[in-house]
């Protein structure tokens, strides 16, 4: 940005700036450095409201003003999503991070959209309960963030994903409404079920400020196991075999990589006895393979993959493919990789999601991933770019939202009719 | 109805599947909740998505307001009728489209009975959880509106847990599709808000539910106490102990009369009987059914007996679901409760229903889902007698106050419907049912889908009588006062 647009963009909200200022005090409005930047976008001013309706009363003076709003909780996601259209403001709830109420003995947790899972986990965990996900850095990302982001890891599969575990939110709308839904009880049917509607959303509805959980003992016991399954027919065997069996594993994935033959690893959480049982039982279904215990670490292997990255020459991406379709989803990655001579490193976890890692040529790496979108969608899937080289052309992160993407556009409309959340970073430009 | 749209409809439904003569609409005035009563102008009873897209085109461009019917079971009103519209039943869309057990995916029409999953695909060990009391009769379509529940639901979530997918008839007659069989769609979880919307936002043409594999044992444990409070503090102790049973039933002496009167189940004769259900692989449960038991010891049990054959266990859940209509042995006539609490508050709630059941005169039964709060206070009473009815509904509507006070909710499973719409802004406050409003705006702009249900009033909902003050919606430029 050259001396003059700086200056143009500067007074263009000198006045918009000093409202802030006087409304949240001088330490709670920064002008925004070249780290804020969003997918490559320059924000101007960082905000940060000390509790819901300071949040609520600037978001409706943005809005007013006509001014883009990107809300942010810990960062560790903002890059996701397409670039916004227009970045002039970002709300952050960094201070709203309150743990409201942690009813234990109700399994239930009230807490603000700032606080960072760990946190929250780490007060659950004194009542020996947990939150029953596994996010991507939890000790940064927050309970807005991973809301809406729609984050989840292998624990799904046993305990569902954030629209399982919500059980009410608070939303600031645009036009300043703070709303409530849901409730604080688990069993809830009174009302729309707008918990769903804000998780996974991306911040393009309202701004979570608040949001209530059920919650889970944390296991007395776990295991891990690990299976070097090695051919993708021992693979798609294996996990057949144990996905079929009357084995209660809370997760299941697959780990594979170029260079690598695949390995499958199972958790359970139990009492003793029943492990011992299961750990019996799933030696039987491995056949050929050994079956090796293995430790906690193998569920960072999700996170693992944006480690040491290069960002220039290194694509991620999220992928969802049927459950009995994982060991074909690897295979399909490996034929499309092999071909653009890229490296691929992922995780396929048994709920038909999976995470993958690409290495290479930017312009190859925009090939495949434009192929293996097509692929999965053909079979009812899904690709969604999560980070991409800034040499690689564009693409758009989430593909198909099928024909329900006007009556999308119609909800944004109703909620956000100025267009003033994350403006373009959603489906279909929404 | 103008004779000409009659014909339209008549023609769209091949003659066969259109109802307009007083004696047969009588069936359809009502639903479970049998005091609230409108004659539609007609039902209509289509065989495929097509007509019912068809059909709804024509309440589109003639607004006539539609209501889309299951079962007909629901116990909020949520089938009733509106005046001056039509009801669309979707009995006769009643089958079973495709199961994919490698994927663990059922695909059906709303008209299947929900019962009829599970036995579609049990003789492969795999069941469709939601279990609400009414399964053997209720639609997955009814189940989907109301987002229904169950004993279960406590360890394997709602309806909403088990729906992935949905095609849908919008308001306006076009047909979308939320979600799918894979998880995490792009975009707006649609099916989330879908799924327990009553019907206002459209209707469900197709649906694709999660099943589940069948565990590898079942264990179902009946424990009997003097009192409610006795079998509460026992659920507290499962619940510390980290454990999270399939279910946990709660009846107290009144129910287990009626329910012993109706099925002869063979319950204990106490104050409190709690009905504890583990499942999973056997040497856990086993392990756990232990804990379970020294817990319901210590808590004062003086019974405990253990279903030792599935024909126990079927016996045993038998009574269970059949408590609310077993009230008619010992009451001619009762109200169905449902609320929730935060489940801790059991104790002080439970006195608090025992005093206004003696200040009214009035039995009140109680059957709970204890794990998760979910009251179902069963109001006794006898309609020859001048006043109980009255008193009867005071008291009722007096709990559900008592559950929102103590941080709950007004309905668990049974929906808002047309019942408890006057409640929803003790429970949500306005600009929180405003925001619901504007989703529904989303998806239905002009109101013709089961338009009169949920929202407190039939115009612009949460207005307060008196003084004018601007709509947040008028001042939103997004709706007009009429």
């Amino acid at each position: 940005m050259d001396a003059a647009t700086q200056s143009q963009s500067t007074t263009l909200h000198s006045s918009f700036r000093y409202k802030l200022i006087s409304f949240l005090g001088p330490d709670q409005v920064h002008a925004a450095a070249p780290a804020d930047a969003v997918a490559g976008v320059q924000p101007k001013v960082i905000v940060a409201p000390g509790n819901e309706r300071e949040l609520a009363e600037v978001l409706r003076l943005s809005n007013e003003a006509g001014l883009a709003v990107i809300p942010r909780g810990g960062a560790t996601k903002l890059g996701w999503g397409n670039p916004p259209s227009r970045a002039d403001l970002v709300l952050s709830t960094a201070r709203l991070n309150e743990i409201t109420e942690h009813a234990w003995a109700d399994l239930t947790v009230s807490v603000e959209a700032g606080c960072t899972v760990q946190r929250m986990q780490e007060t659950l965990a004194q009542h020996g309960q947990r939150l029953a996900l596994d996010p991507l850095w939890p000790e940064k990302a927050t309970v807005g963030g991973v809301l809406s982001a729609n984050d989840s890891g292998a624990l799904r599969l046993r305990f569902g994903a954030l629209r399982d575990l919500i059980i009410g939110v608070t939303l600031a709308l645009p036009d300043g409404t703070l709303a409530s839904s849901g409730g604080k009880v688990v069993k809830n049917v009174a009302g729309y079920d707008l918990p769903k509607l804000a998780t996974g959303a991306f911040g393009t509805l309202g701004i979570i400020t608040r949001a209530v959980f059920r919650l889970h003992p944390l296991p007395r016991l776990t295991r891990s196991f690990s299976v070097a399954t090695g051919t993708a027919e021992e693979t798609r065997r294996f996990i057949h075999a144990v996905q079929n069996s009357k084995l209660a594993h809370t997760s299941l994935q697959a780990r594979f990589e170029s260079g690598a033959g695949p390995e499958v690893d199972v958790l359970f959480e139990g009492t003793e006895a029943g492990l011992r049982a299961q750990e019996a039982h799933l030696k039987e279904l491995s056949e050929t393979a050994g079956v090796t215990e293995a430790s906690p670490d193998i569920w960072n292997a999700r996170q693992s993959l944006w480690s040491s990255l290069k960002p220039e020459s290194t694509a991620l991406a999220k992928f969802t493919v049927l459950p009995a379709e994982i060991e074909k989803s690897m295979e399909t990655i490996a034929k499309s990789a092999r071909a653009r001579h890229l490296e691929w490193k992922g995780v396929a976890q048994a709920t038909g999601i999976g995470w993958l890692r690409l290495e290479g040529g930017a312009k190859d790496l925009r090939v495949s991933l434009q192929e293996l979108r097509e692929q999965f969608e053909r079979s009812t899937g899904s690709l969604l770019v999560l980070h991409r080289p800034a040499a690689m052309p564009s693409i758009d992160t989430w593909g198909d939202a099928g024909d329900a993407l006007p009556l999308m556009k119609a909800v944004k409309q109703q909620l956000d009719p100025r267009n003033t959340l994350n403006p373009g970073r959603f489906v279909g430009g929404i | 109805m103008e004779a000409r749209i009659l014909d339209e409809l008549r023609a769209i439904v091949d003659g066969r599947g259109l109802i307009s003569s007083p004696e047969e609409l009588h069936t359809y005035e009502c639903d479970g909740l049998t005091n609230f009563r409108v004659m539609p102008h007609a039902v209509l009873l289509p065989s495929s998505t097509e007509q019912v897209q068809k059909i709804v085109r024509v309440c589109h461009r003639e607004r006539i307001p539609f209501v889309a019917r299951g079962s007909g079971t629901g116990l909020s009103g949520g089938a009733l009728p509106v005046e001056n519209g039509i009801v669309i039943s979707l009995a006769r869309m009643n089958r079973i489209l495709e199961v994919d057990f490698p994927n663990a995916r059922a695909v059906v029409e709303p008209g299947v009975i929900n019962l009829d999953v599970t036995a579609r695909i049990q003789y492969n060990e795999f069941f469709y959880a939601p279990d609400p009391s009414s399964q053997s009769i209720c639609s997955i379509g009814g189940n989907v509106a109301e987002n229904s529940g169950g004993a279960h639901c406590l360890k394997y979530g709602f309806t909403t847990t088990h729906v992935l997918g949905l095609e849908v008839v919008l308001p306006d007659g076009s047909l979308v599709h939320f979600g799918g069989k894979t998880l995490d769609t792009p975009g707006y979880d649609l099916a989330g808000v879908f799924v327990g919307s009553e019907g206002t936002l459209g209707i469900a043409t197709k649906i694709t539910l999660r099943i589940v594999k069948r565990p590898e044992c079942v264990r179902t444990l009946l424990a009997a106490f003097a009192s409610t409070n006795e079998a509460g503090a026992a659920v507290s102790g499962i619940i510390a102990a980290g454990m999270l049973p399939a279910a946990i039933e709660m009846m107290d002496n009144l129910a287990i009369q009626a329910a012993e009167a109706a099925v002869h189940a063979n319950y204990p004769d106490c104050g409190g009987l709690l009905l504890v259900e583990l499942d999973g692989p056997i040497a856990e449960v086993e392990t756990l059914m232990t804990n379970v038991n020294e817990i319901c010891r210590s808590n004062g049990a003086s019974e405990i007996r253990v279903a030792k054959s599935d024909a126990e266990r079927a016996l045993v859940w038998k009574g269970r679901k059949a408590a609310f209509a077993a009230m008619g042995r010992i009451s001619p006539n009762y109200i169905v409760q449902d609320g929730v609490i935060p489940r801790t508050a059991l104790p002080k709630v439970m006195s608090k229903i025992e005093r206004l059941s003696q200040e009214a005169g009035l039995r009140v039964a109680n059957v709970f889902h204890a794990g998760d709060g979910n009251l179902h206070p069963l109001v006794l009473y006898d309609r020859r007698v001048p006043g109980q009815e009255e008193a009867a509904e005071t008291l009722s509507s007096n709990i559900l106050e008592l559950c929102i006070a103590a941080g709950g909710s007004i309905t668990g499973e049974h929906g808002v419907g047309e019942d408890k719409k006057k409640m929803m802004s003790k429970m949500f406050a306005e600009p929180d049912l405003m925001t619901m409003q504007r989703v529904r705006s989303a998806f239905d702009p002009l109101q013709l889908s089961n338009p009169t249900k949920i929202f407190p009033t039939p115009r612009l909902c949460g207005e307060k009588p008196g003084e004018y003050t601007p709509h947040p919606l008028e001042s939103a430029g997004l709706a007009e006062r009429f």
